[in-house]
C-alpha cells in the first residue's frame, strides 16, 4: 500500500502545484503541522512560513487556507511562491517592508505575530 | 446618383474601416486566449473556497453568533450593487447587457421601497448608469491603466465592500458581471455575495466530512469570509475580462463582414455607373459620327 496522498496548491491565478507525496509540513496558524496519509479531515489556516512537500519542494507562504479530506490536501493561498522564484533583492525588500510595518505602533498583536513570523521565515531563505 | 468620385471615396473609407475592425478582431482574439485561460485557472480556487465554506457552515450551529457576513445582519433595507463593466467600448452589447440587467434590478429594488447604493467598476458602466442613477453611485473605480487584473485589484474592491458592511452602510450586496460561457455566449449575471449565498447542491455534496478545525470554526470563518468576498469579485473580474474580449471579437468579426459586404455593393454600383457613363459617351460619339 502506498503511503502517498494527493496534494494541490491553488492560487487565484492558477494551480501551481499538483502531485502525490508522502509528507507535507505546514506552517499552521497555531504551530507547525505535518500531514501524513489518513490524517483526519482538517480545515485550518496558515501563518507566514514554509510549506515543505516531501524533501525537495519548498514554498514560501504568507497566508492561506488548508483543507484535508479523503486523502486530498488542498492549499488555497494568494501569496504562495516557490523557493526557486524568490531572488535576493525581492527577499530583502520584503524583509524591509515587514520591519517597517512592525516598527509602526498602530498594529494589533495578531499582526505583530504574523509579521514576526514573516521576517523570521524570509531570513531563513537563502 | 452619386458621382464616380464620391463612390470611389466611399469605397476607400469603408475599406479602411474594415482594416481597423479586422485588426481589432485579431487583437481581441489574442487577448481572449489569455483572458480565457486566466478565467479558467481562477475557477478552481473560488470553487474550492466555496466548498470549504459550505463544509464549515454545515458544521456550524445555527446560532445567533454566526458571522454576519454569512447569515446577514437580519435586515433587508439597503442594497449595495457592484456593477462591473469594461473600460473600453466597441465590444458589441457587452457593456449594455450588464447595465440593462443592473438597471432592471435597480428598478425592482427602488420599487420595493428599499434604498440603493451603487459601486461601478469600469468607466463604461459608470457612463451608462450615471445618467439615470447618478445619485445612488457612491464609489467609482476604473482599472484603465492596469493591463492585467490580478488579486490585488479585486482585493481593493473587496476591502472597500467589507469596510462599508462593517460600518453598516448596507444590508445586502450584489455583483453584476458577464459570465463567460464561450466566445459567442456571455451571460450577464447578478450574484449575491453578502450575505454569502450558498447554493444548496444536493447532488454533488454527498459526502460530509467531520472536520477538525484549528483554531475553531468561528475564527476560520471570520478569516475566510472576507477573503471569499474578494475572491468572488476577482472571479467576476476574470470572467468579465474574458467576456469582454470574446464579445469584442464577435462584434468586430461582424463589423468586418458587414464592411466587406458594403464594399462589394459599392463596387458594383461604382462599376455600373462607370459603365453607364462610358455607354453614354459612346452613344454620343456614334450619333455624332452618323450625323456627319
Amino acid at each position: 500500500m502506498s503511503e502517498e496522498f494527493k496534494i494541490e496548491i491553488i492560487t487565484p491565478d492558477k494551480s501551481i502545484y499538483s502531485g502525490n507525496t508522502e509528507e507535507v509540513v505546514l506552517p499552521c496558524f497555531e504551530g507547525q503541522a505535518t500531514i501524513l496519509k489518513n490524517h483526519i479531515p482538517l480545515i485550518t489556516f496558515l501563518r507566514p512560513g514554509i510549506v515543505e512537500i516531501g524533501k525537495d519542494e519548498k514554498f514560501y507562504v504568507e497566508d492561506g487556507t488548508v483543507e484535508f479530506s479523503d486523502n486530498n490536501l488542498l492549499i488555497l493561498s494568494t501569496t504562495i511562491q516557490s523557493f526557486k522564484m524568490i531572488n535576493a533583492d525581492q527577499k530583502n525588500s520584503m524583509i524591509n517592508e515587514a520591519e517597517r510595518m512592525l516598527s509602526s505602533n498602530q498594529i494589533s498583536d495578531k499582526q505583530k505575530y504574523i509579521l514576526n513570523y514573516k521576517i523570521e521565515t524570509l531570513k531563513q531563505i537563502n | 446618383m452619386p458621382s464616380l468620385d464620391d463612390l470611389k471615396k466611399r469605397i476607400k473609407s469603408v475599406k479602411s474601416t474594415q482594416k481597423i475592425t479586422k485588426a481589432m478582431k485579431m487583437v481581441a482574439a489574442a487577448k481572449l486566449k489569455k483572458a480565457q485561460e486566466s478565467a479558467e485557472k481562477g475557477r478552481p480556487y473560488s470553487e474550492k473556497l466555496q466548498n470549504i465554506i459550505l463544509n464549515l457552515t454545515k458544521s456550524i450551529s445555527e446560532g445567533s453568533n454566526a458571522p454576519k457576513l454569512l447569515v446577514g445582519n437580519g435586515q433587508d433595507k439597503v442594497y449595495l450593487c457592484v456593477v462591473i463593466t469594461a473600460d473600453r467600448g466597441l465590444c458589441g452589447g457587452f457593456n449594455s447587457n450588464i447595465c440593462k440587467l443592473a438597471k432592471k434590478h435597480f428598478k425592482n429594488i427602488l420599487k420595493e421601497g428599499k434604498k440603493l447604493k451603487i459601486i461601478t467598476v469600469g468607466s463604461k458602466g459608470h457612463d451608462q448608469i450615471k445618467t439615470e442613477y447618478g445619485d445612488h453611485i457612491i464609489y467609482n473605480k476604473s482599472f484603465k491603466d492596469k493591463k492585467q487584473i490580478s488579486f490585488n485589484e479585486a482585493n481593493e474592491i473587496g476591502k472597500k465592500v467589507i469596510e462599508l458592511y462593517q460600518q453598516e452602510q448596507f444590508d445586502k450586496c450584489f455583483i453584476f458581471y458577464n459570465n463567460f460561457k464561450n466566445v459567442i455566449t456571455q451571460i450577464p449575471q447578478a450574484e449575491q455575495i453578502i450575505p454569502t449565498f450558498m447554493k444548496k447542491d444536493d447532488k454533488t455534496k454527498d459526502k460530509v466530512f467531520l472536520y477538525e478545525f484549528e483554531p475553531d470554526e468561528d475564527e476560520i470563518l471570520e478569516d475566510l469570509l472576507p477573503k471569499n468576498v474578494s475572491i468572488q469579485i476577482l472571479k467576476a473580474f476574470l470572467e468579465n475580462a474574458a467576456s469582454e474580449q470574446g464579445s469584442r471579437m464577435t462584434a468586430m468579426d461582424n463589423a468586418t463582414r458587414n464592411a466587406g459586404e458594403l464594399v462589394d455593393k459599392l463596387t458594383i454600383n461604382y462599376n455600373r455607373s462607370r459603365q453607364a457613363s462610358i455607354t453614354k459617351e459612346l452613344i454620343e460619339i456614334i450619333s455624332g459620327a452618323e450625323s456627319l
